[in-house]
């Protein structure tokens, strides 16, 4: 009988939000969710709803809250929960930096200073050119996410800027150099910056592949493999429809472990197809890789 | 015990760390600990550890000790940032070339941990957290909820760490204290060029101090040119701002540095 490979939730350090469900006003060609203006297969979260689980969360010791959607700022309560948010722990919030309003990150600017907590906004780019990120994330949008991330310098914030590699891994010297020079000359004097690997799911299974049946993590895989890599070894997704394992499997049924966090802490068999790159990179949603030491 | 001093991050420090211990000893303390991260940026490694046998300091290992003293082929820095990367490795590479065996041996030995008793405060001293050596607890990345599990795990009053190189304390009611206590190594980012160490003690309840150490910062800097170490370590030594390892930082306290 084959054994499942099993991973233990630690401890619940990161606690994620599906804050704007799958409604994004992009439609990239590499989503792992598959995210658009059309897809209200999960909707959004209001603050009493995130305030629940704020709430809940304390009790759990959790370390830091993180924000993604589709894209948060759709949602018209998002700087209300951000605000919120910083008087429970640090958060994180993932945008495609297109629809950022002045008036929200005044309001955010005063909401970080008065906590003792941060606010990271990670806005995702494509390549250093119009050329090389318009035909990923759509026409014009090269331009608009350089826009987000000026009105965000001017705002105090010091985005980091996640680029999906959708090329070879050998080119990431030269991806970075790329996107250094950009921002340099858009006014960022000290980019930060972090390559990801791409999700082989969702849209990204048809632009470039999906998985290959030999790719899937067995149990032998996880003997000796540092499970602190694994994002369900430490982290949980809370979404309009429940809490689910991670932010990668939102759309996998078998992902979903409840409608509390207290019954999301169970363990999980990380059988599914996107849990290999997972297992081969770990750690692809924090800010901060968790082996990266001083 | 009543009153103790705690430092961590020598980074080769030797000078600073020489004037931590006589500012401690001026102090009248019961005893002296380190919580590790001996080598690393500064020069002659093996500087360090007569001044901490000398004075009878209590040391735990931190990822540096571990990496030296088990002889990894680096410091498992993983940094993603190509710069952070290449100055980890000269680092690594000259602190372990450097380091004797008999030292080696010695930092491979150090345990994860210490514990003490003051009063009634159960202390418990680490490298980065209680649960793994590596990890960073910054002030603004650390909720309480968090530290509120870790003093309930890890049957805890007073939690001591170091690692990030930036020294904060966050008391919890009724009467938890988390003490990040700072490095000796090198300045924290503030454009001073003084390093830090903690006093803690016993008045009623707990006390944190966190004391400012002058050291000759320019003879340092001298005999890291000597050493042909980078000229960006140097220039943090003489000017008070980190210039490499930045990545790490989260953005409140990046935005205090200047690069
Ligand atoms: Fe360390």
């Amino acid at each position: 009988m084959m054994v499942l490979p099993m991973v233990t939730l630690n401890h619940l350090d990161d606690l994620w939000f599906q804050v704007a469900g799958t409604w994004c006003n992009l439609t990239c060609q590499h989503c792992f969710i598959s995210c658009s203006p059309h897809n209200r297969n999960f909707g959004f979260l209001d603050l009493a709803t995130v305030e629940r689980y704020l709430h809940e969360s304390v009790a759990l010791g959790v370390k830091e809250y993180y924000f993604t959607g589709g894209e948060p700022f759709l949602n018209r309560d998002m700087t209300a929960i951000l605000e919120r948010t910083l008087d429970f722990g640090p958060a994180t919030v993932l945008t495609n930096g297109t629809v950022l309003q002045s008036a929200w990150l005044e309001r955010l600017r005063t909401a970080e200073s008065k906590s003792p907590y941060c606010l990271e906004f990670r806005v995702s780019m494509d390549g250093f050119t119009a050329k090389e990120n318009d035909p990923v994330r759509g026409d014009g949008t090269f331009e608009r996410i350089l826009a987000g991330v000026r009105l965000l310098l001017e705002y105090g914030f010091l985005p980091i800027l996640t680029v999906t590699r959708t090329r070879d891994e050998q080119e990431d010297a030269e991806l970075f150099a790329g996107f250094v020079r950009l921002l340099k000359a858009n006014g960022y004097a000290n980019p930060r910056i972090k390559i990801l690997p791409t999700l082989r799911i969702g849209a990204e299974a048809e632009r470039c592949r999906g998985y290959a049946d030999t790719e899937r993590v067995t149990s032998e895989m996880l003997d000796g493999h540092d499970q602190n890599q694994l994002l369900c070894s430490h982290a949980r997704m809370v979404t309009d429809r429940g809490v689910y394992v991670c932010p990668i499997l939102i759309e996998t049924p078998a992902a979903r472990l409840g409608t509390t966090l207290g019954e999301s802490l169970r363990p999980f068999a990380i059988n599914q197809s996107a849990c290999y790159t997972c297992w081969q990179y770990g750690a692809l949603c924090a800010n901060v890789d968790p082996e990266a030491q001083g | 015990m009543k009153r103790i001093a705690v430092f961590g991050g020598i980074y080769n420090n030797y000078l600073a760390l020489e004037a931590a211990l006589h500012d401690a000893h001026r102090r009248d303390v019961d005893a002296i600990f380190c919580l590790g991260d001996l080598g690393a940026f500064g020069p002659h490694p093996d500087r360090v550890f007569p001044l901490l046998g000398g004075h009878q300091v209590r040391c735990v290992q931190g990822n540096y000790d571990n990496s030296v003293g088990n002889g990894l082929a680096d410091c498992q820095c993983g940094y993603t940032d190509p710069r952070d990367n290449h100055f980890a490795r000269l680092s690594y590479a000259y602190t372990f070339a450097n380091t004797s065996q008999a030292n080696r041996a010695w930092l491979r030995g150090l345990p994860p941990q210490l514990r003490v008793q003051l009063g009634q405060y159960r202390v418990l001293m680490c490298h980065g957290s209680p649960r793994r050596t590596n990890e960073f607890l910054w002030e603004s990345t650390t909720s309480s909820a968090f530290l509120e599990h870790l003093f309930d795990s890890h049957q805890a009053d007073v939690i001591l760490a170091t690692h990030t190189g930036i020294k904060w304390h966050r008391a919890l009611a009724p009467d938890r204290h988390f003490v990040n206590v700072g490095v000796l190594g090198r300045p924290e980012n503030d454009g001073r060029t003084n390093v830090w160490y903690a006093i803690i003690s016993l008045s009623g309840g707990i006390s944190v101090e966190f004391v400012p150490v002058d050291y000759d910062h320019e003879r340092l800097a001298a005999e890291m040119r000597a050493e042909n170490l980078p000229a960006e370590f140097v220039e943090t030594v003489l000017t008070g701002w980190w210039t490499t390892c930045l990545e790490v930082l989260p953005a409140k306290e990046r935005k205090r540095g200047r690069h």
